[in-house]
């Protein structure tokens, strides 16, 4: 199932006026992996996420998610896609007015013709699944702990049982313990759900924890795609350097134990 | 999507129901129909399922958990690895049984007393949080005075700029269309008793005394003072506030005193342009419809009219121009951490400060009439 691209990016170039961020940069990801982007701060990770869900148009290039042609769909046919992807924001981006069910139910509400109790009791199930107590569903984002709202920002990206999860630095922000049950989180529910994850991160255990692939972003494209393993063996002087530096060293022995 | 679910029992095992196609939150009501319509047995069989999500996983879960409530467990088969680790996971997220508990609305005896005594209490604390950041706004200005060089002079010029300048079409434009309205009606009166020559005086002492100042009050509260909130209680969300303060900055000092200043310098100003244009389209009105020539209006206008009624109103805009710029400022530091508050306050500042300049019109009224000025 790795050799079946859900996520085929082609020649993608994206600028700000003279500031070329993305200079023909290609991207696969495939059906049911783990797919961990880094890159430097700047160098356009969370652009790349923002170009593939349409929230900023390319100035070039091609992206084909699930066999449809994002970009040059009208935004009626690109219903069927947007159905199909979850996207989860860095700090959740809950609706404030809204509890946390009702930032569940609101996808639901607007795409699906489905009776309330069944809508509040699938939120609840959501809630539950991304492990928020269920007291959680009753508050407002703005009574949550950041680690809170990253779990309910998940749980309505899942609200429509998509096939590809967008996740954008899931676990910024996080204690430790904190972050490590998302990295958890994350895997085993991309095990039951069967989805196909796609990751922004900075973080090392993450990447170790989560990713069956890894895609460094550097040099305005997609440098080097591999596994962890591959990546140890890259000479690239930024990707030695975050793959050898002090703080990989740490992240090390969690690799060694699985 | 064709519904390809079937409810079907087979032949060869008559105890045994399954289900057909794709169980996904896309045709959940078909399937809970086909569910619904199955035959009792105790195993319900998913060889046949394509696709299952959790929306399908809770549906089968909760269709088992009805079932083993009723007596009649029914037990799982042929589901594939990845559907039994799906429905293992959603019936173990459904375990606790989140039944939340239903908000009951209470009707009770002391119900109104009690919200008119804590609207009564709210009135008087957000009165006395108005006077103490009134207090601590005229405490800052005082501290300012002392040491000038404290003040923001770049800020003070960039809100005089949009408060101030940026508002002169408007208020000109209004000034001068309440001339040509108030010409045209008070002419209207006046013929009646042939003092047609009176409209100039009218014209003049209300639009210099009271509605020129007033008006434009008015307008620049809707303008300036819901800018201010909104500017504020966006850096308030932003925890830019916060930000100044562990920095050692003053947030009065760095984002109120400049914005209460230019108002206070501006709307004077502003007021001014006001009467003026309303004298023109008063004297233009004058002219057309009652055949006042400019020179009879000048005329008219410097014999009967003292300058008196020019500096009482212009010495009310000073203080309209804290009260809008105050609440304004006050209403943007208590935006809490949410857009709704934000949209809330906004409205908030600019009723109360419209509100409170018409109140203190009134009370200047009272004021001048006392002392016959």
């Amino acid at each position: 199932m790795h050799d079946d691209p859900i996520i085929t990016v082609r020649n993608l170039t994206n600028r700000f006026g003279k500031t070329v961020v993305h200079d023909g940069l290609d991207l696969d990801v495939m059906r049911g992996e783990v797919l961990g982007v880094i890159g430097a701060s700047g160098c356009g990770k969370s652009l790349l996420l923002r170009t593939i869900v349409g929230l900023q148009k390319p100035a070039a290039g091609q992206i084909t998610v699930m066999g449809t042609d994002v970009l040059t769909t009208k935004p009626g046919g690109a219903r069927a896609v947007e159905d199909m992807w979850g996207v989860m924001f860095q700090d959740g981006a809950l609706f404030s007015s809204l509890t946390v069910r009702e930032n569940v139910e609101a996808p639901m509400r607007e795409k699906l013709a489905i009776d309330a109790d069944t809508r509040t009791a699938l939120a609840d199930l959501r809630i539950s699944m991304v492990g928020l107590p269920p007291r959680a569903g009753d508050l407002y984002p703005s009574e949550l702990s950041g680690g809170m709202r990253k779990r309910a920002g998940l749980a309505r990206a899942l609200a429509l049982d998509p096939e590809i999860l967008f996740l954008d630095e899931p676990t910024a922000g996080l204690d430790p313990i904190g972050a490590s049950e998302f990295d958890v989180l994350i895997r085993s529910m991309q095990k039951t759900l069967g989805l196909t994850v796609f990751l922004v991160t900075h973080d090392l255990d993450t990447l170790h924890a989560t990713c069956d692939r890894i895609a460094v972003l550097a040099d305005k494209k997609v440098l080097v795609t591999g596994t962890m393993a591959d990546m140890m063996s890259v000479e690239h002087p930024w990707v030695h350097a975050y793959f050898h530096g002090p703080r990989a060293h740490a992240a090390q022995p969690t690799e060694g134990v699985n | 999507m064709r519904s390809n679910l079937a409810a079907e029992s087979e032949g060869a095992l008559p105890k045994q129901a399954g289900l057909t196609g794709p169980v996904t939150l896309a045709n959940l009501s078909q399937s809970r129909a086909a569910l619904d319509g199955l035959p009792a047995s105790d195993a319900l069989d998913l060889t046949g399922v394509t696709k299952l999500d959790t929306a399908g996983a809770w549906l089968i879960t909760s269709f088992q958990a009805t079932r083993a409530a009723e007596g009649k467990p029914v037990t799982i088969v042929g589901a594939k690895d990845t559907q039994a680790l799906l429905l293992r996971a959603v019936s173990d997220a459904l375990k606790p049984a989140p039944k939340a508990p239903k908000r009951r609305v209470h009707h009770e005896a002391g119900d109104g007393l009690f919200r008119l005594g804590e609207s009564v209490n709210g009135l008087a604390m957000g009165i006395g949080g108005s006077l103490g950041f009134l207090g601590l706004v005229i405490g800052r200005l005082g501290n300012t005075v002392l040491h000038p060089s404290r003040l923001r002079l770049t800020a003070l010029v960039h809100h005089m700029q949009h408060a101030g300048l940026n508002a002169v079409p408007i208020v000109a434009l209004m000034g001068f269309l309440i001339g040509i309205v108030l010409a045209f009606q008070g002419s209207e009166q006046l013929k009646q008793f042939g003092a047609e020559v009176y409209v100039v005086d009218l014209i003049a002492i209300s639009i210099l005394r009271e509605l020129g100042i007033l008006l434009t009050a008015i307008i620049v509260a809707g303008r300036s003072a819901s800018a201010f909130t909104a500017a504020i209680g966006s850096m308030k969300m932003r925890e830019e506030v916060d930000a100044m303060r562990v920095l050692g900055l003053d947030p009065i000092e760095l984002l109120v005193l400049p914005r209460v200043l230019a108002l206070v310098i501006l709307l004077p100003v502003l007021g001014f342009i006001a009467s003026m244009a309303g004298l023109l389209g008063g004297g233009l009105m004058a002219w057309i419809d009652l055949g006042i020539s400019p020179g009879m209006f000048r005329t008219q206008l410097l014999v009967n009219t003292d300058v008196s009624h020019l500096l009482v109103g212009l010495s009310k805009a000073p203080v309209f121009a804290v009260i809008i710029a105050v609440v304004g400022c006050h209403q943007g530091m208590q935006v809490k951490g949410n857009t709704e508050s934000l949209g809330s306050r906004t409205s908030r500042s600019v009723v109360v400060a419209i509100f409170l300049v018409i109140v203190v019109d009134a009370l200047f009224s009272i004021f001048f009439a006392l002392l016959g000025v």
